[in-house]
């Protein structure tokens, strides 16, 4: 029902992106050329599995790690689980407590109350109106029972950037005068593009990627574990992945996520420039050109890419479908929350009223983001707006 | 969904006869349906104008228009007998997690017509 005519412009990266042509012709021959079992030992099975350590050298490179220390996973909502169940059942201790925050993505939100139900304690640390986590509450927040703090790196809805590396330091600090060492994980899905995502600098025993989030494919993800985290392993089989994670690997998705790593470690800084520029002129012309339309979260601490952006007294979702009618691609949340009425819980932890979270939209740009894409938006939106406006009740 | 894109009859009427407004608790959107009342050949009285305010999804937009051409000229006896079956029926089909939403349009009306009989007993 869109317009067939002209490619859609596509402003909803955070949900998922296109794979690079790259990227793809990297991995193309590993589904029928090159298809061995990277666990077989004849010579078919050798060039998956040298294949699969090229990306696995790609992804270390990337993180500053070893390679010994990437275990290759079906997706971040694996690894998500992975961290949040393992972590516990290494854990050698009665009640364990894990410390996170309240804008976590669902997949380590639904984990956690699943968690509550067994018996864990768990600490949903606030954000202030920004969505920015004050570091002091982390610090506050550790108890003798804390085995694991896990704070996503940059959230999916509104782009807010924590402060991981200061969390590093204070875990650091804590985990000196502790038998029980504390373990600190970060989501950093959306941050991989844009941020420095340095073990190392950051001070993360884990860290959680999602490949179709940069332009790799999808149903491929990583997981890294520094080496010694008390860690047990969740999928139970094979003694893949170093023994910490059983199934025969995804080789083309291995392959083409270790491209994208690649990729994205080259064009970093010349991408977050350019998307940062389109980005400040989208949000500077609706919040100009659109009365009673706010930014929702942070000037400061977001994402480059991303704008979200609330109006008051109209429904999200009808401006998101009036957009797809003129071929243009917005969310109104996460892509894995369209199909409830709750209004999203990140725009209710940074203290939106709950009608007002029903008007957000979320803009989320990519690398191949023009100039005219956002021009293009900037045309359309004031007459949908203004047209539903005149429809509501509320004036 | 041409309801959707380009509803009819929306805005509010000036000195309606009968109003009527609902809010759907679940998700807090909000729906007004304004009538004015006429009298038909037969000396019955029917809806002889009618137009609709929705703060909503899609679904309340599209079953807010439906409604409005659905009720057009029925008599209060037969527009009061609408249900939200119905108008998903005429906009063929409404997935069932929007099903509460084209209950805020058969409402809506319920309510502006007990809202004219109320004025004018
Ligand atoms: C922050 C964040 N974490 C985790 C995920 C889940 O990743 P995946 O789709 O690979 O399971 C997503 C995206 O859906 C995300 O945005
Ligand atoms: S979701 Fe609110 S009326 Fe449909």
């Amino acid at each position: 029902m869109s317009r067939q005519d002209a490619p859609p412009i596509y402003l909803d990266h955070a949900a998922t992106t296109p794979v690079d042509p790259e990227v793809f012709a990297t991995m193309k021959p590993y589904f029928t050329e090159h298809y061995g079992n990277p666990a077989s030992i004849h010579t078919v099975g050798q060039k998956a599995i040298i294949a699969v350590d090229e990306a696995r050298e790609q992804v270390a490179d990337f993180l500053g790690c070893k390679t010994g220390e990437i275990i290759f996973t079906s997706g971040a909502t694996e690894s998500n689980n992975f961290v949040l169940k393992g972590v516990l059942a290494a854990a050698k201790i009665q009640k364990p407590h894990i410390i996170t925050s309240t804008i976590e993505h669902p997949c380590i939100l639904d984990t956690c109350q699943h968690l509550e139900k067994r018996g864990v304690e768990v600490t949903y640390l606030p954000v202030d109106k920004e969505g920015v986590l004050n570091t002091k509450s982390v610090q506050e927040a550790i108890k003798e029972n804390t085995v694991l703090v896990t704070i996503i790196y940059a959230n999916n809805e509104i782009g807010t950037i924590q402060p991981i590396a200061e969390i590093g330091e204070i875990i650091k600090k804590a985990n000196q005068e502790r038998k029980n060492k504390i373990i600190f994980h970060t989501d950093a899905v959306q941050a991989i593009q844009y941020l420095d995502c340095n073990v190392k600098k950051l001070g993360v025993d884990l860290l959680s990627l999602s490949g179709h989030k940069f332009y790799g494919p999808k149903g491929v993800g990583v997981l890294f574990v520094k080496e010694g985290t008390l860690i047990e392993k969740i999928q139970h089989g094979g003694h893949q992945e170093y023994n910490k994670r059983a199934g025969t690997l995804n080789v083309p998705g291995i392959v083409g996520l270790g491209k994208a790593t690649e990729l994205t470690s080259k064009n970093r800084v010349a991408d977050s420039k350019k998307q940062q520029k389109l980005r400040d002129l989208l949000i500077n012309s609706i919040l100009k050109n659109i009365p009673d339309s706010h930014l929702n979260g942070s000037n400061k601490h977001r994402l480059p890419n991303n704008a979200n952006i609330r109006f008051d007294k109209i429904e999200g979702e009808s401006i998101m479908l009036h957009l797809d009618f003129e071929g243009i691609a917005v969310s109104t949340g996460s892509a894995c929350t369209s199909g409830t009425l709750e209004p999203s819980h990140v725009l209710l932890a940074i203290g939106v009223a709950k009608e007002q979270a029903h008007g957000s939209i979320r803009f989320t740009l990519g690398k191949d983001t023009s100039e005219a894409d956002i021009k293009k938006v900037l045309e359309v939106l004031p007459p949908i707006v203004k047209k539903l406006r005149q429809m509501s009740p509320l004036k | 969904m041409d309801h959707f894109r380009d509803p009819h009859n929306m805005g509010s009427i000036k000195d309606p006869d009968g109003v009527g407004e609902v809010g759907n608790p679940s998700c807090g959107d909000i729906m007004k349906l304004y009538i004015k009342v006429g009298k038909n050949e037969a000396g019955k009285e029917k809806i002889s104008d009618i137009s609709f305010e929705t703060m909503g999804c899609a679904a309340a937009i599209a079953t807010s228009s439906m409604i409005t051409d659905m009720a057009l000229g029925k008599t209060l006896a037969e527009a009061i007998e609408i249900t939200n079956q119905n108008i998903a029926e005429k906009l063929d089909g409404l997935p069932p997690t929007k099903m509460h939403c084209s209950n805020l349009a058969a409402d809506a009306l319920k309510k502006a017509i007990a809202d004219y009989k109320s004025k004018n007993k």
